[in-house]
């Protein structure tokens, strides 16, 4: 019995979401390799054998990997599916878009946004926006996966000094192309990744007055900035700052919520959060209801002030 | 260019789900249900589509039960022009309906499928790209923008961090997120013409897709409660709680 993770990376590193992976992938039971499959990205596959507990890294290079085409990156995998009794995708938007090709190609169920391994057959997995936890167990010869990364602590990434196999790169398949990207540059920490994390909401008012208000107490805390799903309908914030059921799922150290009513899709987002700070000026808001923290305020003074006081 | 969309009846989005005491599944006896929002923003694409002149033609598929007629009837209120119902009461699994959907791909021939990116029930987020690889078609999931463009599609992405575009050759499945588009309000005068316009039945049988779940849920239970927290009356104190009682800043 063997798992292979699928690292996400940018070819240059690898990203954190592979840490949390591979400790999904050692719970399977069995060795655990990792794929690389990029272009020229022998410096991510050398910093993927590192990683404590991975037995082998299989890098697979090639230009049509170099922006991770799902039809292209599911075709190497299954490539290499037959040697292994588990597939693991971290579950972000690179692992959501090309795991169920794969698991399709093998006729398999996938078994997605998995919390806990109990058994090397048997998950468990948030259905109804994480208003109900389901055991499910899979009949199928090859589990393919993807990995909630807040369900799984993050391997450590030196300790482990696996050996590099170079494969033949599975070709492209002629039918998509990348054209380009548009990615936010800042120095802030990734959001599903951060420490802290301070969200705002409708109760913003407007794009200005989110970054106005917001961007002073991220610097403070050194957090990255959440938004909920109704301030990104409002346009105040970008979708890639959305956290709830069909957004960014985070469990930081520290979640603020400012300006946010608590939808039920936004606490499938965050209420795994060790401690979670509710300020609204809203008595009834449902938010308050997971906030171990609540501070019953109008947001525009309050936040200042606590800019201020930190 | 025809185009193929999925569309699901799930619980409503404002319901919240109650776990069954023995805990084999939540209970949506008597609960409101309506059409995936995600699929809600897929028929609308599909139907601005074809009021540009991109598309001739947008047939809305269901399978599941026979009350998915109604989300089908709004799918053709959206704008639909047919609508097709594969009907069954057995559970069905994301896999089984993406072969479903590759069966009648095969039928119609469409030049597009597009899906919502995931269904608010099970939240499994697979079938567009489980349809897309069953029938060796290119895939743009989680699409915020879509341009047909002769030949070839460009869907502008939600990606970690960003946007990224890229360049489907037709046919292709595109999964449809939130920003792509707000979809109309339906109105009673499309209501009733939506009644009046054709909806076809089929059985997994008639389409030879075997539909046999393949996970078997074990148990469903209620997620942790967090505890109730408490009120601080300040700024001042929510500080000195941060700082010393839960120590995380």
């Amino acid at each position: 019995m063997t798992s292979l993770v699928i690292a996400e990376h940018d070819n240059a590193s690898i990203k954190g979401a592979t840490l949390n992976t591979v400790t999904a992938a050692r719970a399977c039971g069995g060795d655990v390799h990792v794929l690389v499959a990029g272009s020229g990205a022998g410096a991510a596959a050398a910093q993927a054998a590192q990683i404590a507990g991975v037995a082998k890294v299989i890098h697979a290079d090639g230009a049509q990997f170099a922006h991770g085409l799902a039809e292209n990156v599911a075709a190497q995998v299954l490539a290499l599916a037959g040697a292994y009794s588990h597939i693991l995708f971290p579950a972000t938007a690179g692992g959501k878009n090309v795991a169920p090709r794969v698991a399709a190609k093998l006729d398999v169920a996938q078994i997605s946004d998995i919390t806990k391994v109990e058994s090397a057959d048997t998950f468990e997995r948030p259905i109804y926006a994480g208003n109900a936890m389901a055991v499910v167990q899979s009949a199928d010869a090859t589990k393919v996966i993807t990995v909630r990364t807040t369900g799984f602590d993050a391997a450590a990434t030196t300790g482990g000094s696996a050996a590099v196999e170079s494969v033949g790169a599975a070709a492209d398949s002629g039918k998509s192309a990348f054209l380009g990207s548009e990615i936010a540059k800042n120095d802030r920490p990734d959001l599903t990744a951060a420490k802290i994390v301070v969200s705002g909401g409708r109760a913003l008012g407007s794009a200005e007055k989110f970054n106005e208000v917001m961007t002073p107490l991220a610097d403070k805390l050194g957090a990255a900035i959440g938004a909920s799903r109704a301030a990104v309908d409002a346009g105040y914030a970008a979708n890639d700052l959305q956290v709830g059921q069909t957004g960014k799922i985070v469990a930081p150290q520290l979640y603020v919520a400012a300006g946010i009513s608590g939808a039920i899709q936004h606490l499938a987002g965050m209420k795994d959060s060790k401690v979670i700070v509710a300020i609204n000026k809203d008595p009834e808001a449902p938010i308050f209801s997971v906030a171990d923290y609540g501070l019953e305020a109008d947001l525009f003074t309050a936040v200042p002030e606590l800019v201020k006081a930190l | 260019m025809k185009v193929l969309v999925a569309v699901k009846r799930v619980v409503d989005y404002n319901v919240k789900v109650r776990v069954k005491s023995d805990n084999t599944g939540v209970d949506i006896a008597n609960v409101k249900m309506s059409m995936n929002p995600f699929d809600e923003i897929a028929i609308e694409e599909a139907v601005r589509l074809k009021e540009k002149g991109a598309a001739t033609e947008v047939i809305a598929v269901s399978c599941g039960v026979a009350q998915c007629q109604e989300t089908l009837r709004t799918a053709m209120a959206i704008g639909a022009d047919r609508a097709i119902l594969v009907q069954t009461d057995a559970e069905l699994q994301p896999l089984a309906v993406a072969k479903l959907l590759k069966a009648l791909v095969d039928k119609e021939q469409p030049g597009l499928v597009i899906l919502g990116k995931q269904a608010i029930d099970d939240d499994c987020n697979q079938t567009g790209q489980m349809l897309a690889a069953l029938a060796d078609l290119p895939q743009g999931t989680f699409a915020s923008k879509v341009e047909v463009d002769g030949s070839a599609v460009k869907v502008t992405r939600e990606i970690d961090g960003g946007l990224e575009t890229v360049s489907l050759n037709l046919p292709a499945v595109i999964t449809a997120d939130l920003r792509l588009n707000e979809p109309r309000y339906v109105t009673l005068p499309n209501i009733m013409k939506a009644k009046k316009k054709p909806l076809d039945t089929v059985t997994p049988a008639d389409l030879g897709v075997d539909v046999a779940p393949r996970l078997k849920t074990l148990k469903v239970s209620e997620p942790p409660k967090r505890g109730a927290g408490i009120k601080v009356p300040d700024v001042a104190t929510l500080v000195d709680k941060l700082r010393n009682e839960a120590k995380v800043i």
